[in-house]
């Protein structure tokens, strides 16, 4: 295998490993803060994808411009259920909690095979085929741009938890829910805010991976999968580590793709899941715990 | 009191009645349930031993799995497969099988514990690893691959009773299924009130506090998935020759672990009889349901045109929300204390 074919195969899992970083910022987020785990996180981003899908449809809008739009969507999908739903499990066992979303989770697989039928569809942009080259690294523009506006998103992100006070109080809740409540912060309205925050991040994430594939409703389970085994890599409850173990998981599946076959490549990323619980079971940059 | 008296004692007078007429009434179904009766009872049965299996990890000893169709499915595998590369009869074939799942949980287990990771992480590492296998079979061939593996059975093979080969009418399959699952439930009974059980529950509760009083934690903890595991691997023989054919989309399928743990938790996890009553409440609830709906297209309420793919699942697990939000503790507990099934002093 000559140099170009390799460089080209990880160029192109870098990017779509971006995007794919980004959708495990949003289960990072929630556990990171809430510790719960989202197993309808798949099911969100793919309700994401639906929305950009219906926007390109019915307004010709380009997915990266629904971006916002699904973003904003999803918030308020995900406030409202944090609200009304999953803070009423919060004192439950862990497997209640489980329960619970896998069965939201269900529920939103059903309700969107009802509304949009099983087959893949996709969107059909102007720029779908064009590229441009350096040296013979061939760069495809949709994955460029899904790339950079998955930057975008992800640094957004970052800086409101960093220099935002809002921010600065959802960090003080994760660190310590009781200590952020003796100083007085609204401690279940922070954690809707960080569902809500989380649930953006998979609709902006969806609306941008919807400029790549195709979308179907049984799409969810798997990128559902592939953020656990992307945010346990990366360090559960680390920001950035997720984006680091996005970038690692789509570099791994285009060299699947590319040494063995396609359909071999989330046993690629489990493997190397195995092996970073093998190794180092927080992930590369979770803080060891217990 | 007798040690037959002592196994029941939790049970009120009440309890025992219903108990024995409720077994009564299971097994005479194949004299009065027509064969789409006996099909869903023995899928109860079926979900039932899985449910207990999962149970006894979750419930006794506190160990979240949600890749239980693993140890199913290679339970299921190993014994298809030596039964139709190399003739042996399943009822040899369940010990591989048996001892190839556990493999398995031994595997998973050492990897999870061994670094006392707890909770969401060995929850997720037990999906991980059903993932990956059933992506492995996919791409092996002398397992069918993603086309399937099928077990020949003739017409012939559909009477009479040969439990050897596992070949026989359904009224076999039905009998032999509820004999393993309520094999499981006295096996569980008879776990949960041993030292083994006891020191399981002492982890479950706080595993730190156990360490302390000096119970070998990783030990019991690999016991309980050892026990777990070999009990679903059994599940999976009977799936292959009950089935005859096997997908792994469909076996490892995450649906199907999401399905084991159901069960128990509609029942009421850490209870004996929550996994097998909460089979008994959710598999006829989704079959109502399908019903229900074939009945609204056909009086027209629904335009039969419509495709309803996803309503049954809708349905499904709307009520299952409802019962995680109002009834946690499963309905097991609060059936039994509103029909005082049990004698106040004993739990289920």
């Amino acid at each position: 295998m000559d140099f170009w074919t390799l460089a080209n195969a990880v160029a192109s899992g870098l990017l779509i490993g971006l995007v794919y970083g980004l959708s495990a910022l949003g289960l990072s987020v929630i556990f990171g803060v809430i510790r719960i785990v989202n197993f309808a996180h798949g099911e969100i981003m793919v309700m994401g994808m639906f929305f950009a899908l219906l926007m390109f449809r019915w307004l010709g809008l380009d997915p990266l411009l629904s971006v916002p739009l699904a973003a904003a969507l999803m918030f308020g999908f995900g406030y409202v259920l944090q609200l009304v739903v999953v803070s009423r499990v919060s004192h439950l066992p862990e497997h209640m909690q489980f329960l619970l979303l896998a069965a939201i989770a269900i529920m939103i697989v059903s309700a969107l095979l009802l509304v949009f039928g099983p087959d893949a569809q996709g969107v059909d942009v102007d720029y779908a085929w064009n590229s441009f080259a350096v040296g013979e690294l061939i760069i495809d523009y949709p994955k460029m741009f899904a790339a950079i506006a998955a930057v975008i998103v992800a640094s957004l992100l970052l800086a409101f938890f960093k220099y935002t006070s809002t921010g600065k109080a959802i960090r003080a809740c994760a660190d310590n829910r009781m200590g952020a409540q003796v100083v007085g912060l609204n401690v279940s309205r922070l954690y809707a805010l960080t569902f809500g925050i989380g649930a953006a991040c998979l609709g902006a994430a969806g609306a941008i991976i919807l400029l790549l594939f195709e979308v179907h409703p049984y799409l969810a389970p798997g990128y559902t999968l592939l953020a656990f085994v992307i945010v346990i890599i990366g360090g559960l409850g680390s920001l950035f580590g997720a984006l680091v173990g996005g970038i690692l998981i789509g570099v791994s599946e285009a060299m699947a793709a590319l040494l063995f076959q396609p359909s071999m490549k989330s046993a690629f990323s489990f493997g190397l899941l195995i092996l970073v619980l093998l190794l180092r079971p927080q992930g590369l940059l979770g803080k060891a715990v217990r | 009191m007798s040690p037959l008296g002592r196994y029941f004692h939790p049970l009120s007078p009440a309890g025992l009645w219903l108990g024995a007429a409720f077994l009564a009434v299971l097994l005479l179904l194949p004299v009065w349930g027509g064969s789409y009766v006996m099909t869903v009872a023995t899928t109860v049965f079926y979900l039932a031993l899985i449910g207990q299996s999962w149970n006894l990890m979750l419930g006794f000893a506190g160990l979240l799995s949600i890749g239980h169709a693993l140890f199913v499915g290679i339970g299921a595998y190993t014994a298809a497969y030596l039964f139709a590369a190399v003739g042996l009869p399943p009822i040899v074939g369940v010990l591989p099988a048996i001892a190839l799942a556990v493999l398995m949980g031994v595997l998973i287990g050492y990897l999870g514990f061994r670094f006392a990771i707890g909770g969401v992480y060995f929850a997720l590492l037990t999906i991980a690893f059903a993932e990956f296998v059933r992506i492995i079979v996919d791409h092996v061939s002398w397992l069918g691959a993603t086309e399937g593996f099928f077990l020949k059975v003739s017409s012939a093979d559909r009477h009479g009773i040969d439990l050897v080969n596992l070949r026989g009418a359904p009224e076999m399959y039905y009998y032999l299924i509820m004999a393993l699952a309520l094999g499981a439930l006295v096996l569980c009974r008879f776990l949960l009130r041993s030292r083994l059980g006891y020191y399981w529950q002492a982890i479950r509760d706080d595993a730190e506090a156990a360490e302390a009083l000096g119970v070998n934690v990783l030990r019991y903890k690999m016991y309980a998935v050892i026990i777990s595991s070999g009990m679903a691997g059994v599940a999976g023989v009977f799936y292959a020759f009950y089935q005859n054919s096997l997908f792994p989309e469909i076996v490892f399928n995450i649906e199907r672990s999401i399905e084991a743990t159901l069960g128990s938790i509609v029942g009421g996890v850490g209870t004996l009889f929550g996994p097998i009553f909460g089979t008994f409440i959710l598999t006829p609830l989704g079959e109502i349901v399908t019903e229900a709906i074939d009945l609204l297209k056909h009086w027209g309420v629904i335009d039969p045109q419509i495709k309803l793919d996803g309503l049954k699942l809708l349905i499904w697990s709307f009520i299952v929300v409802l019962i995680v939000l109002f009834k946690p503790k499963g309905l097991w507990p609060w059936v039994c204390s509103r029909l005082r099934l049990t004698r106040p002093e004993a739990e289920g």
